[in-house]
Order: C-alpha cells, then sequence, then structure tokens
C-alpha cells in the first residue's frame, strides 16, 4: 500500500500511468424521500459495468438521473447503501477516504476554487496535503499553469475573482492534475460557461487526456458534449443505466425511445456528423480526380457539404497518401442513411 | 463643558483608561475560544442551532447590572465577577458572528475542499475559517466595543476601569470628573472600533476582494 502512496510524487515530469480501471458492482444509493412521506427512493439503483484503464467516460442524463451521486460515489463524497466500487482491483473502502479522494482529480461546475488563495495556491492544494518539498511543488504549479494555457507570470499571484469563468475553470482543471492522479472526476464542469468557452475548454480536456491517458468520468447533460469526448457514454434514467456504448453506438443505434430522445438520434444532421464518410463510399467514377476531396477521418456531414458544394454533385475520398479510394455523392449518402446499416469500417456492438 | 479635570488628571485618565481596556481585552481573550467551540457546534450540529441562539438572546436580555447583582453573592466585588459577565456577554455577539459566518461560506466551495482530500481538520483551518473570518472578526469587533461600554459598569464593583471616575464623580457631585470619564470611554470605544475595522481588511477574503476589484 505504502508505494501506491509514493507514487503520484516521484514519477517523471509528465510521465502518467495509465489510467485506473474502475469497476461497479450493483451499487445502491438509497435517500429518505423528502418530506417525511414513507419509504426511500434509490438515487442509484443497481449500476453495475467496468470503466477500461485511460477509458473517457461520460455520465449522460437528465437531470435527477443519478450521474452526480454516481460520480461522488467514487470519491466518496456519498457512501453507497450496497454494493461496490474498486479502482484498479482495490474496495474503495479498503483505505481511508481522505487518503483515496487526494488519489484522485476532482473538478466541479464554478470551478470550485478556494477564493481566498492565490492561483498558484489554489493548484497547489494536494501537493500541500501530500507534503511536497516546496521547490517541487512551485516547479509543478508553473508546469501546470503553462499546461493549461495560463502562464504562471501573469496568473499565478492573481485571486479566483480576477479571473473570467473559463480562466476559473482552467485553473480548476490544473488543481486536479497537480499530483498527476490516475483517475479525474469532472461534475458538469463547463456548465456555467458561454458557447465559446465552453469548446475551448472541452478541445483543452481531450488534449490532456490524449497526452496523459488518466481514466475520465465527466458528467454531463449535453449530448454534444458527451459525443465530442467520450470514448463511451453510460446513460442513464432513475439511477439506473440505461445504455452503454461509443457515441456512434447511442445515436445510430439508441437502446430505446428514451435514449433516441435524449440523444437526439432522429436529428439527421447530428447522425452525420458521427458516421464517418465510410460509410457512403462508391468506387469513383471517371473524372473524380479534380474534384474537392476529403481525408478518411472526415464525418459524412463534411462529405454532404462538400458535395452540396460541388457543381458536379460528387466529390473526392483519398486516403492518408492522398491516393483516391473513392467517391461520395448526394446518392450515396443517401443511401447510406437510409439503410443505416454500418459498413465493416464502423464496427457497431450494443452491449 | 467643564474639562478641568481631564486637563488636570490626565495621567490618572489614562491610567484608567489602560486598566478599562485592560479588562475588556481579557474578557475578550478569555471569551473568544469559548465563542469559537460554542459557535462551530451550533453551525455544525444543526439540532443544536436554535437551543444555542434561544439562550444567548435570553442572555443577553438580562440587564448587565442584574446580571452583577447576581453574581455578588458567589464572586464577591472586583474583577472576578466583573470578567465573568464581560465574558458572558461577549459570547452573544461573538457566537451569533461566528455561527453567521460559518453558515455562509458556499457549501460547495467545502465539498470541493473535501473532494480534494482535506481531513474535516484541514477543511476547517484552511478553508472554512478563513471564509468565514470577516463575518467572524466583525463580531469579536462589535463584542469588544459593547464590552468596553460594560465594562464601566463594573466600576460599580470595584473592578477598576473608567467607571470609576464616572461612580465616584456621581457620588462627590463632581460633574468635571464624569464628563472626563465620559468622554474617555467614548474615545477608547471608537478608536477599539477604528482599528478592529482596519484588522478586517487584513483577513485573507477582504484581501482577496479588494485585489479583484483592482482589476
Amino acid at each position: 500500500m505504502a508505494h501506491h502512496q509514493m507514487r503520484s510524487a516521484d514519477t517523471g515530469p509528465e510521465q502518467h500511468e495509465r489510467g485506473s480501471g474502475i469497476v461497479f458492482d450493483n451499487v445502491r444509493k438509497d435517500y429518505h424521500r423528502a418530506g417525511g412521506g414513507a419509504g426511500s427512493h434509490a438515487a442509484v439503483d443497481g449500476v453495475t459495468f467496468r470503466i477500461e484503464p485511460g477509458e473517457f467516460i461520460v455520465l449522460l442524463g437528465p437531470s435527477g438521473c443519478g450521474k452526480t451521486t454516481l460520480l461522488k460515489l467514487i470519491n466518496r463524497l456519498i457512501e453507497p447503501t450496497s454494493g461496490t466500487i474498486a479502482i484498479d482491483g482495490v474496495e474503495i473502502h479498503r483505505k481511508p477516504a481522505v487518503e483515496l479522494r487526494r488519489g484522485i482529480g476532482y473538478v466541479i461546475q464554478q470551478s470550485g476554487l478556494f477564493p481566498h488563495l492565490r492561483v498558484r495556491d489554489n493548484v497547489a492544494v494536494v501537493p500541500s496535503l501530500l507534503k511536497w518539498p516546496k521547490e517541487e511543488t512551485a516547479q509543478r504549479v508553473n508546469d501546470l499553469l503553462d499546461l493549461v494555457g495560463l502562464p504562471a507570470a501573469t496568473y499565478a499571484n492573481r485571486y479566483p475573482a480576477q479571473l473570467s469563468g473559463g480562466e476559473q475553470q482552467r485553473v480548476g482543471l490544473a488543481r486536479a492534475l497537480a499530483v498527476r492522479p490516475r483517475t479525474m472526476l469532472m461534475d458538469e464542469p463547463f456548465g456555467a460557461l458561454d458557447a465559446i468557452t465552453r469548446v475551448r475548454l472541452q478541445d483543452e480536456v481531450k488534449r490532456i487526456h490524449q497526452q496523459f491517458h488518466q481514466t475520465i468520468v465527466f458528467v454531463t447533460h449535453d449530448i454534444e458534449e458527451a459525443v465530442k469526448l467520450a470514448d463511451r457514454i453510460v446513460i442513464m434514467r432513475d439511477g439506473r443505466v440505461v445504455q452503454i456504448g461509443s457515441p456512434v453506438e447511442v445515436v445510430t443505434a439508441p437502446a430505446n425511445a428514451f435514449v433516441t430522445d435524449l440523444v437526439g438520434a432522429g436529428d439527421l444532421m447530428r447522425r452525420l456528423a458521427l458516421l464517418p464518410v465510410g460509410q457512403a463510399v462508391v468506387s469513383a467514377s471517371p473524372g473524380v480526380d479534380g474534384l474537392a476531396s476529403l481525408g478518411p477521418a472526415a464525418s459524412l456531414r463534411e462529405a454532404l457539404s462538400l458535395v452540396l458544394e460541388s457543381p458536379a454533385g460528387r466529390a473526392a475520398v483519398r486516403d492518408g497518401s492522398d491516393s483516391i479510394v473513392g467517391e461520395v455523392s448526394l446518392a450515396s449518402i443517401q443511401q447510406a442513411v437510409a439503410t443505416g446499416e454500418p459498413t465493416p469500417a464502423v464496427p457497431v456492438s450494443v452491449g | 463643558m467643564d474639562l478641568s479635570y481631564l486637563t488636570g488628571h490626565w495621567r490618572e485618565v489614562w491610567q484608567l483608561t489602560l486598566e478599562h481596556l485592560r479588562l475588556s481585552g481579557l474578557a475578550i481573550l478569555i471569551a473568544f475560544p469559548f465563542a469559537a467551540v460554542i459557535g462551530t457546534v451550533a453551525a455544525v450540529v444543526r439540532p443544536l442551532t436554535f437551543p444555542i441562539m434561544a439562550l444567548l438572546g435570553f442572555l443577553y436580555t438580562i440587564p448587565s447590572l442584574a446580571l452583577l447583582a447576581f453574581l455578588i453573592p458567589s464572586q464577591g466585588l472586583g474583577t472576578r465577577p466583573a470578567l465573568i459577565m464581560l465574558v458572558l456577554y461577549a459570547q452573544v455577539f461573538m457566537v451569533r458572528n461566528i455561527v453567521a459566518g460559518l453558515r455562509g461560506v458556499n457549501a460547495a466551495t467545502l465539498e470541493a475542499a473535501s473532494g480534494m482530500g482535506m481531513s474535516a481538520w484541514q477543511r476547517y483551518v484552511r478553508v472554512w475559517v478563513p471564509l468565514a473570518s470577516p463575518v467572524i472578526v466583525a463580531g469579536i469587533r462589535t463584542a469588544l466595543v459593547a464590552v468596553i461600554g460594560l465594562t464601566t459598569i463594573a466600576g460599580w464593583i470595584n473592578a477598576g476601569g473608567l467607571g470609576e471616575l464616572l461612580f465616584v464623580g456621581i457620588g462627590r457631585n463632581y460633574p468635571a470628573m464624569v464628563l472626563a470619564g465620559v468622554i474617555a470611554i467614548i474615545v477608547l470605544a471608537v478608536v477599539t472600533d477604528l482599528v478592529l475595522r482596519a484588522a478586517e481588511r487584513l483577513t485573507p477574503v477582504a484581501r482577496a476582494d479588494r485585489a479583484s476589484r483592482r482589476r
């Protein structure tokens, strides 16, 4: 156990290990009904699933569905009524809550920064709880502020109230990353930000995840955000998990009417944005060389827009080495949407 | 206005002022640890909030003279019963502000502190009290100013301080002496108030507030 506690302090500059695996086994949380009524209701009701190391998991659902409760069960801000949660195979109650939480990054809405502490001291909160040496902490704070795009020279001595909402949330992110946690919990972190700032911070979180491969559990009610960030989306309703799947899976193959409604699977443009161009590629016909072209990573939505702009009504699809693999047209896109049958290029499995 | 006593006996008035301040300050120093514990308990243990506040409200309604008269049979005359009275009254102001200050701190900020891995004590010392400190310091200021007023009455039971000038002056029908005491008490109260208001500006929250207004 001792070497687990030390680990965070002596890994290299940005050498994150792979994220933690988290296993929920029949987790349940009951609350007594408000208003003194008899009985209780389950905020989280028999949740069982597994988060793979390094996965970006988004918990998605309407308010009151239990997603935030499920998140707080992981760092024991809420204790379960029954069931178990294990991180890297160790049940979370096997060590003190305080120690557990120091190893898990935590980001909340409105940043939750401490208003009486300067930015540098906010970021240094967990290192100071772990009694890191001063110089190491100072260096780490500078690195982190750089990482989240807030140069230390400008920002380190400011107070939270001197920052914009987006800047505060960046500091919140830096604070959560301070001791290189293998797991990050993010509770609607960008819910209060304007659209432009939100998109920037989403890009930032995605970049950080791709760089360090922490396991991230991210709560939101915003489907666009979920689709953009998640490796897998966990859709919740009334405390239960309704569907787990990749963004493409939940949008193209919603488990039921509730999910269809929630993710807007009926929204054709959203589906097009999620489906890769590969689904509509047909073999190239003469003259395709001179057409505008797309890469293999483009979405059907981009393909559609190019086709509509093209006088020929077609666009070329090229692979990584710039050679033509085929073409897309209005008809081929229509065909791909109508069948809804994913091609082998996009393996879809539900469950 | 007959200022003859004040000008003629300024050394004595100054000595009595210092004594007055010492007695009031001592009462606050003794009172604060009690208030901190009682206030924290009242803020944390919800079922106790109302009983504690009600008890303090009741204490506040007891006239200071009546309380002193009540203490004399067991405590006698002098500094001891005076200090007990002052410490009791100081609780009213300090506990009220400690409860209000602690309760006023954003619950999400406190949860964030727990979520970072602070123990209950670390959270209290590093986050909760600092964020409540402007209101707590304001409570100390209110209590000290009120106690400075009440210490006057302590002169009636030979506890010393500027009250002596008032009671002796009234007994000897010597208005200039009474006036000297009144002026000294007012000046002491006003200066104390100003000094502690300045201290409020030194709390971390107040500093952060000022910094953000400079933005």
